[in-house]
């Protein structure tokens, strides 16, 4: 059974394109693994699923108007909505909600009603339901994809290194940053920032509905047992990463959708840290 | 002593509505100054005015002789967010350290000695790996006093720093804030508590305009004064 299972790994591992995904896949989860830390500390958990909608949203007007590549018009809209977003603040966290959640829905169903007026493909539930879910647009990935994949990741843990100590002061007390000459509306500017291309390239990986669960689930599991923000963030990007790999490889040994399967991952770790939280009573609070 | 804000003639607010006015004092250098106010008299806003986050709508903040707003080590109420927040001890103190690391993306040695020291001086040497939320309140406020310090040793600027700790810790806190005073520090205390008027030399009382400023025990003699303290005592029945 097991030989079996690695001989059908050997085979399937000699397509590029199985090797792609793989490649793209890990580097995603670490991406999205590192800022979701943040992003819940802020109580921004929320911000990825409105974000996604909104990429969700370009998508279709991209498919519409019939951009050659749907790229150049998904980033920018997903970063400008981004940057929208989280400048509404901390202070003002009940209009921030309604804020996301307004654009958020307004995206999914504007997108969705396009896709219907304007089919590009005779399937058009298909398409809806590999945008949302993730399709097997992962596998079908050209070699610039990935490059271009690889890049955009190394921007984003490059930035995440350098500023690492600024996005922490700027997470646990903006107010007391901003006294000391700390210019945190810049850094949550570009807490936003990335966030918007770790989404749009996330929605490959795991299509737009789940895109919040890789960046909430590492990061929620992480601080059940870590007590530093340092130990969270290095937990949080190996639980992420581990739980990519296992998903693609299961996905492929099972032929299940590859998002949900990283996904149901995610979720079996953050039960399995919650559970040895509660036995052991570590982060109680 | 060197004069470090001076403040003629402020008045604070948001756009479109004036929340205290008439705003006429000075803070000099070793001052232990009590601002005192019910809920809702601008507290919050002047906090704001004077760490230089928020301009006044008229008058004059200024801060002299070299002094900078961003100077003053702030101890803010705490925020939801931080009673859950997954950091050690000594990560939210050397975060005070961050604005002299400039375009530096780590901390020196230097700074990490700073913070080290820091934590010696005010006792939490020992819960430096500790997490912050499993600690008490008392011990939570001295982090954050820690952290201030590592950010300047001119002026620390408190926003009500005893809210929600038991009267034991209230009065520990007290005493190391006085004894920082002792060393040179200046104190701005922003309070509505009595108790916070036992070691300040100077006290602003502001309400919908400034009801006084001098020295504590001229205060005590006012009418502002007897009036707050009889208030307070009301309240404690």
């Amino acid at each position: 059974m097991m030989s079996e299972m690695l001989s059908k790994l050997q085979y399937y591992f000699t397509y590029p394109f199985v090797r792609y995904a793989v490649v793209v896949g890990l580097l995603i989860a670490l991406c999205s693994s590192l800022l979701g830390v943040t992003l819940v500390l802020k109580r921004f958990s929320f911000i990825g699923d409105g974000l996604s909608h909104v990429a969700f949203g370009a998508m279709s007007v991209a498919a519409v108007v019939g951009v050659t590549n749907n790229m150049y018009l998904i980033l920018p809209v997903t970063v400008i909505s981004a940057i929208l977003l989280l400048r509404t603040g901390q202070n003002t966290k009940i209009k921030g909600d309604a804020a996301v959640a307004m654009i958020s829905v307004g995206a999914l169903a504007i997108g969705y009603m396009l896709m219907n007026l304007f089919p590009t493909s005779s399937n058009i539930s298909a398409d809806v339901c590999s945008t949302l879910f993730g399709s097997t647009s992962i596998l079908t990935l050209k070699i610039t994809d990935v490059w271009l994949c690889i890049a955009m990741a190394v921007i984003v843990i490059a930035v995440f290194i350098i500023f690492y100590n600024k996005i922490f002061a700027v997470t646990f007390d903006e107010n007391f940053s901003k006294a000391t000459g700390i210019k945190a509306d810049g850094y949550n500017l570009l807490i936003a920032v990335i966030t918007a291309f770790i989404i749009v390239l996330a929605m490959n990986l795991v299509g737009s509905l789940l895109i919040s669960a890789l960046i909430i689930f590492p990061a929620l599991s992480a601080m059940r047992l870590f007590r530093s923000f340092r130990g969270v963030i290095i937990c949080s990007a190996i639980i992420s990463v581990v739980c990519a790999a296992v998903g693609i490889i299961l996905s492929i040994l099972f032929s299940t959708p590859v998002g949900s399967t990283i996904v149901s991952a995610d979720i079996a770790v953050f039960l399995v840290f919650w559970l040895v939280s509660a036995i052991t009573g570590r982060s109680k609070s | 002593m060197a004069k470090q804000i001076i403040c003629e003639n402020a008045a604070l607010g948001y756009e479109g509505g004036i929340v205290t006015e008439n705003l006429n004092f000075t803070v000099n250098s070793g001052d232990y100054l009590c601002i005192l106010g019910e809920n809702g008299s601008g507290k919050s806003t002047l906090i704001k005015a004077l760490l230089g986050l928020k301009p006044q709508v008229s008058g004059k903040i200024e801060w002299c002789d070299g002094f900078k707003a961003t100077e003053i080590g702030y101890l803010p109420q705490q925020t939801p967010v931080q009673r859950d927040f997954p950091a050690s001890v000594r990560e939210i103190v050397i975060s005070g350290c961050l604005s002299k690391t400039g375009f530096r993306p780590f901390y020196n040695k230097e700074e990490k000695a700073l913070a080290a020291n820091t934590m010696e001086q005010l006792g939490i040497a020992d819960l430096a790996k500790r997490c912050y939320r499993e600690l008490s309140g008392g011990q939570q406020q001295r982090v954050l006093l820690a952290r201030a310090l590592c950010a300047t040793r001119k002026m620390l600027l408190l926003d009500e720093p005893v809210t929600g700790l038991d009267p034991k810790a209230q009065a520990d806190l007290y005493e190391l804030i006085a004894k920082l005073n002792k060393e040179g520090i200046t104190i701005i205390m922003v309070s509505h508590d009595v108790s916070a008027l036992k070691y300040a030399d100077h006290i602003l009382h502001i309400g919908k305009k400034q009801l006084f400023f001098g020295d504590k025990d001229k205060y005590l003699n006012s009418k502002t004064g007897k009036a707050f303290l009889e208030s307070e005592e009301h309240d404690d029945e």
